[in-house]
């Protein structure tokens, strides 16, 4: 069984949903972002979503954008991102990391050299954002050959007639897009949540996992209750933006992690 | 001989260039979209329309004009001067505008948006839009918004929305990247029109197709003129297509030589240049694969011209397939150079070029002069240069300053 299918059968049996967050590898500096990373598990974060930052983050809202400029401008790139995970697993065998971003630094990578390296480092799964199921021999079935598992991103304009299409070769989780936007916008209602978990329900029986828009304990619990996994990213990732030294920005993601934890292990299932 | 005009495949691939590298939320309306342009390809009612709005508003057929002093001045080939730049807006944007709204409205979407670099692609997309009674928004860079204030201020006359882009170096990539952002934010009721040949597929082929016009006109215009085709075609290339739409009709002609002439900048090794081909290598930005320059980690770097508009890190992905197979030959002229055929084209012919026209200048003036006196050369004159005076202005008393 994979890491991510242990977890997500492990808060079945718990009754409660995944906390999944998100931030940039190397955002605000390794460091600072390995402490982060290392922090996270036992700051209650279910499963890790570690960003690759790419200089053109086309599906991003200024948060995240901000994050890969800052990582970016310090030296991060793929190679010390899969360095970061290494680092994470020597102490953590347990808590599922995902690499999510975009194709082009895994292109130029080599994606043969990537899919080895992110498979020794202990990545269990990708979200590529620009890398749609139209293109499947790219990247999505040499990783799952190597038993990485290839994570689908679905959104309000995945229709019925396309959903078997995009689920088709997807494993791990699927990550639904709440709003049509970048990431950091707007939120979906609660109503719209149900309407679409209940018609991706329909189409899989992988665990969904809902993003885009989450900033609260509040809502976090809100979501925990209707899915079986809640995705932040940029309010954490914020947390950095506004932070004055590193220790502060390594705070202020775990603080803000304990408390959306704390959230969504309130809200029952 | 199988023929080269017959791509992309129904991945959108050339070779193992073009593609749909883009977010979910996109996919569903990019196959919506290229479903209802194949049927609108092949209606006649959209076919007669289009017609229609290419010889009553925009003004075409252009002329092919014979450059009788510039073929003179070099002794050599005879050169003609496709001129894109007496369309109405002064340049070859507008034939892929006036394509593609009518397939906004086809599609009943009532706001459209679009990135710019010189702002001529804007300026013809908010003149089509004021037309068509749509909702327009561009997108440009801030670096770009300083060097083309007129632009701005027309494109603000024809009642679109201006929004700089500040990310980035504030140049044609980053107004790229925020207008797809509004796409994927108001993807129900927005129709992206983009201003060249790139991007997910069907964009290159459509836009290809659009700007076609350039290219089969040429043909009847030379076998008319000189009863035969040109020996010689030359274009300037940013995303490329006023030579995507100059060369497409004439790939299957192998005694065509067809050239295309990438932004050098500063010098293809200075690392300040705009030739992806030159400088690049493959990979996968803004929903296509194709050439881009990029460092060793994959991340894209700037591009730099003194002209916006082929200020670009990539090119369409046909062209990076054309020079894979190397039916087209591409080659990079610099600033300087550039400007050097923009005054030459200014005193001999009275014309003033785009900047972006004057790389293609460049390069035939340097071949016309080695060419025998029969060589018939057709040049893409894509633009006229009344948006780049404040450029060339700068460029001269900087040079003075420097004498």
């Amino acid at each position: 069984m994979s890491r991510l299918q242990s977890r997500f059968a492990e808060l079945k049996e718990q009754n409660r949903a995944a906390l999944v967050t998100f931030v940039t590898g190397g955002d605000p500096d390794y460091a600072s972002s390995l402490a982060i990373l290392k922090g996270l598990p036992a700051a209650g974060a279910d499963v890790i979503e570690l960003g690759m930052p790419f200089t053109d983050p086309m599906a991003d809202g200024p948060a995240i954008q901000l994050a890969n400029i800052r990582a970016l401008g310090n030296g991060q790139n793929l190679l010390k991102t899969l360095q970061m995970v290494r680092e994470f697993r020597q102490d953590d065998r347990q808590t599922p990391l995902v690499l999510m971003g975009y194709y082009n630094p895994i292109f130029a990578y080599g994606v043969e050299r990537f899919v080895a390296d992110a498979q020794a480092a202990g990545v269990d799964g990708l979200i590529i954002v620009d890398l749609p199921p139209e293109h499947n021999d790219e990247l999505c079935e040499p990783a799952q050959a190597a038993g990485i598992d290839f994570i689908r991103l679905t959104t309000p304009t995945t229709d019925d007639a396309r959903l078997p299409v995009v689920l088709n070769g997807s494993s791990g989780f699927v990550y639904y897009v709440s709003v049509a936007g970048v990431t950091g916008a707007g939120a979906a209602s609660m109503e719209q949540v149900e309407e679409a978990v209940a018609r991706l329900r329909r189409h899989t029986d992988l665990p969904l996992c809902i993003g885009f828009g989450i900033r609260t304990p509040a809502h976090a619990a809100e979501v925990a209750r209707r899915a079986e996994g809640v995705v932040v990213g940029s309010a954490l990732v914020d947390q950095i933006a506004t932070a004055a030294t590193p220790q502060q920005a390594i705070d202020g993601v775990l603080g803000l992690c304990r408390q959306l934890a704390e959230g969504v292990r309130a809200a029952r299932r | 001989m199988s023929s080269l005009r017959t791509g992309p495949d129904n991945k959108g691939l050339f070779g193992r260039f073009g593609g749909q590298f883009v977010a979910e939320t996109l996919m569903p309306l990019i196959n919506d979209l290229a479903a209802e342009y194949e049927k609108a390809k092949v209606d006649p009612a959209f076919l007669e329309e289009l017609a229609y709005f290419h010889r009553d508003y925009i003004g075409r057929a252009s002329p092919l004009y014979y450059a009788e002093r510039l073929s003179e001045h070099f002794g050599g080939a005879k050169i003609y001067l496709k001129r894109e730049d007496l369309n109405h807006t002064g340049a070859h944007k507008i034939n892929n505008c006036i394509g593609q709204i009518l397939l906004a409205k086809r599609m009943g979407k009532q706001r459209i948006i679009a990135e710019t670099g010189a702002g001529m692609h804007g300026v013809a997309t908010a003149t089509v839009a004021a037309r068509f009674g749509m909702q327009c928004v561009v997108y440009m860079g801030t670096t770009d918004i300083d060097r083309q204030q007129a632009n701005v201020f027309r494109m603000k006359l024809l009642g679109a929305e201006v929004i700089p882009v500040t990310a980035g170096t504030g140049t044609l990539k980053d107004a790229m990247n925020e207008a797809l952002r509004d796409w994927v934010t108001n993807v129900h009721n927005t129709f992206y029109l983009i201003g060249t040949a790139a991007g997910p597929h069907p964009y290159p082929a459509m836009v290809r197709d659009f700007q076609a016009v350039i290219g089969n006109e040429v043909r009847e215009q030379i076998l008319e003129k000189e009863g035969r085709l040109p020996d010689s075609l030359v274009a300037c290339i940013g995303g490329g297509s006023n030579a995507i739409g100059l060369f497409h009709p004439f790939l299957d002609d192998q005694g065509v030589q067809i050239v295309g002439v990438e932004a050098a900048g500063h010098g293809v090794d200075t690392g300040k240049h705009a030739a992806s081909m030159a400088g690049g290598a493959p990979g996968v930005l803004h929903g296509n694969r194709t050439f881009l320059l990029q460092d060793a980690d994959g991340q894209i770097t700037d591009a730099h011209s003194i002209s916006a508009g082929l200020d670009y890190p990539g090119v369409g992905p046909e062209h990076a397939w054309l020079h894979q197979i190397k039916r087209v030959e591409y080659v990079p002229i610099s600033d300087d150079e550039a400007l050097e055929a923009f005054h030459q084209c200014c005193r001999l012919e009275g014309i003033i070029p785009a900047l972006e026209s004057a790389h293609a200048l460049a390069e035939a003036f340097k071949r016309a002069a080695k060419l025998p006196k029969e060589h018939l050369m057709v040049v893409n004159l894509s633009g006229r240069g009344d948006k780049d005076m404040q450029t060339v202005m700068h460029h001269m008393s900087e040079q003075e300053k420097h004498a």
